[in-house]
């Protein structure tokens, strides 16, 4: 038995390794681009500095914020019109979502070719902001919430296809071989072992998709695609901050509560099966 | 110590194959295709010629050869990663083998194409370590999936929409393993033994001409594991179906086979009938 303190036969490891030329060289260079990604941000300690009696001049403007029953009713039935639109888009999203997913999913239905051709696909939409999909279908559809509902499908569709293909790949593999074993074909093979075995992870998934919907489809209004957005730009607008700040106090209330619901949703339906 | 090939070792005009001491089996109930008038031949259900795995540059195994003749049960026994798992799935066609030759109920699953090694499959049971069962699912539509080699389409993805005889051969196969009271129980609601009675059910709904097994009791307690091995060599043995099983188990490979493989240092070191080795022998293989 060695005491503390006692030297062992061994020399101490150093408590700091000493950074090789190239590694220092490579912090250098990550300074250098930090500081200048600040630059081209604009960044000015006068305007830091500026900023919280600004803001306290915004604050006292904007509260108390506007409670009028009949301005609450407007902001209401936007509000509801916003859930409507992130609901319809997120479920007809998420259903068309499988079908793609099994497109993209690795050695389950599709080849190699048509796995990259997807994901490169689902990757784009992804790339493309949620914002501009809506500005894209205002165009096509016309102003209003169908517009927005498309922008979330097409949106929702870019994140569970891509999730969803994962989960499959994911997905224990074992009761998908005993069936592949007695002649099951592929498809058959996937609606029976895959997917039932990812079922729990599309769950999971499908309502990360809605929290993401609802997220989206709040500042959809921005740009004409319906919602409740519209009612903070005219907020903004007209310099009505206490309107304003009650549409931006009802979102963040509206998105915490589905965070809270889909936690609790998922918890239920997930961590009873495992 | 270490078992070397023995003498016993079966090439394609070994007569050990005919004149070990008979097997405790029935005779096969199917037609003999290879039978000459008087001589009772037993066809060959699974040949391996020169077979070899290899994951990388790593190999398993080289050089593999045996042939099994319709109706043995053959143990297929090793230490831990001495590539067992590897070899039956190398004679199903489930994965690709690296070199060699595989011939199963006359058909190379190595080459075979979409319906034709379908068509192989269909008449082929897999039972593996895990159950593998779809745990969301009930008892009754795993078990009807066991038909999905024969009878493909939606019908056979759930009880719920399935023919009615394919309904009662599924329950008939659960009657078999004392399960038919669990039919509309979900499969995760089930004990490890009951579990594996149920893929035991799945593998033999279909009538497969060859059964494999992968440690099909290693996940279990002993007692439950003896009394999963007795029902599954019950059931298929008065059939005259193949057997292919791999155990850890010496005990049961030497009840359980008629003929014992064994594989060492990724080679067949081993082919011996069952009566012929010891148990001291047989646990030399794993030294
Ligand atoms: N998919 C795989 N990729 C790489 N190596 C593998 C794979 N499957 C099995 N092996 C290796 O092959 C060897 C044999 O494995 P396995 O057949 O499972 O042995 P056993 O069933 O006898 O325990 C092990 O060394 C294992 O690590
Ligand atoms: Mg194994």
């Amino acid at each position: 038995m060695t005491e503390i303190g006692q030297s062992s036969a061994r020399p101490l490891p150093g408590r700091y390794e000493t950074p090789s030329a190239l590694a220092f060289l490579g912090y250098a260079a990550g300074l250098v681009i930090i500081v200048w990604c600040l630059s081209g941000a604009g960044f000015s300690f006068d305007k830091v500095a500026a900023a919280p009696p600004r803001f306290a001049d915004f604050a006292t403007r904007a509260f108390p914020p506007n409670l009028e029953p009949q301005v609450l009713a407007r902001l209401g039935a936007k509000m509801v019109e916003t859930l409507q639109i992130a609901i319809a888009g997120a479920v007809i999203g998420v259903i068309l979502s499988l079908p793609v997913a099994l497109l993209a999913a690795r050695g389950l239905v599709a080849g190699p070719w048509i796995n990259q051709a997807t994901r490169t696909i689902l990757g784009f939409i992804r790339a493309v902001p949620d914002i501009a999909w809506a500005l894209i279908f205002v165009v096509a559809v016309g102003l209003g919430p169908f517009a927005g509902m498309l922008a979330i499908v097409v949106d929702t569709v870019g994140f569970c296809g891509r999730f969803f293909a994962d989960d499959m790949e994911a997905a224990e593999k074992g009761p998908a071989e005993s069936l592949t074993a007695t002649g099951a074909r592929k498809i058959d093979v996937v609606v029976c072992a895959t997917i039932p075995a990812a079922t729990p992870a599309f769950i999971s998934t499908s309502l990360y998709g809605l929290e993401k919907a609802v997220r989206s489809s709040t500042i959809l209004g921005l740009v004409g695609a319906g919602g409740i957005g519209i009612e903070l730009k005219v907020g903004f607008d007209l310099f009505d901050y206490p309107t304003a700040m009650t549409v931006i106090l009802m979102i963040a209330a509206v998105v915490i509560g589905i965070e809270q619901l889909s936690g609790w949703a998922r918890a239920r339906i997930i961590g009873e099966q495992r | 110590m270490r078992v070397t090939r023995n003498s016993t070792i079966s090439s394609v005009s070994d007569p050990a194959l005919e004149t070990r001491p008979a097997i405790p089996a029935a005779p096969p109930a199917r037609p003999d295709p290879g039978a000459v008038a008087g001589l009772p031949v037993r066809p060959v259900d699974i040949e391996a010629r020169g077979l070899g795995r290899q994951f990388g540059e790593t190999p398993v195994f080289s050089d593999i050869g045996f042939r099994l003749a319709r109706g043995e049960s053959v143990a297929l026994v090793g230490a831990n990663g001495a590539g067992k798992s590897t070899l039956l799935r190398c004679l199903m066609g489930l994965i690709p083998v690296s070199s060699g030759r595989v011939s199963l109920l006359g058909t190379d699953p190595n080459t075979a194409r979409g319906p034709d090694l379908r068509r192989l499959r269909a008449r082929v049971g897999l039972v593996s370590q895990k159950h593998n069962l779809v745990p969301r699912l009930s008892v009754l539509s795993n078990v009807l999936h066991g038909l999905l080699g024969k009878a493909p389409g939606p019908r056979h993805w759930s009880h719920a929409l399935a023919p009615r005889a394919s309904r009662a051969a599924a329950m008939a196969a659960l009657d078999r393993v004392g399960l038919a009271d669990f039919a509309l129980r979900r499969a995760d609601r089930l004990s490890g033994g009951q579990s594996q009675r149920v893929a035991i059910a799945r593998a033999i709904v279909g009538d497969p001409e060859v059964l494999f097994a992968d440690e099909p009791c290693a996940s279990l307690d002993p007692a439950a594991g003896e009394d999963v091995m007795d029902l599954f060599f019950r059931l298929v043995r008065d059939k005259g179906v193949t057997v292919v099983f791999t155990s850890h188990n010496v005990d049961h490979a030497l009840r359980y086979g008629d003929r014992v493989l064994g594989l060492a240092g990724g080679r067949l070191q081993l082919d011996a009938t069952a009566a012929s080795l010891s148990a001291a022998t047989l646990r030399g293989l794993y030294d």
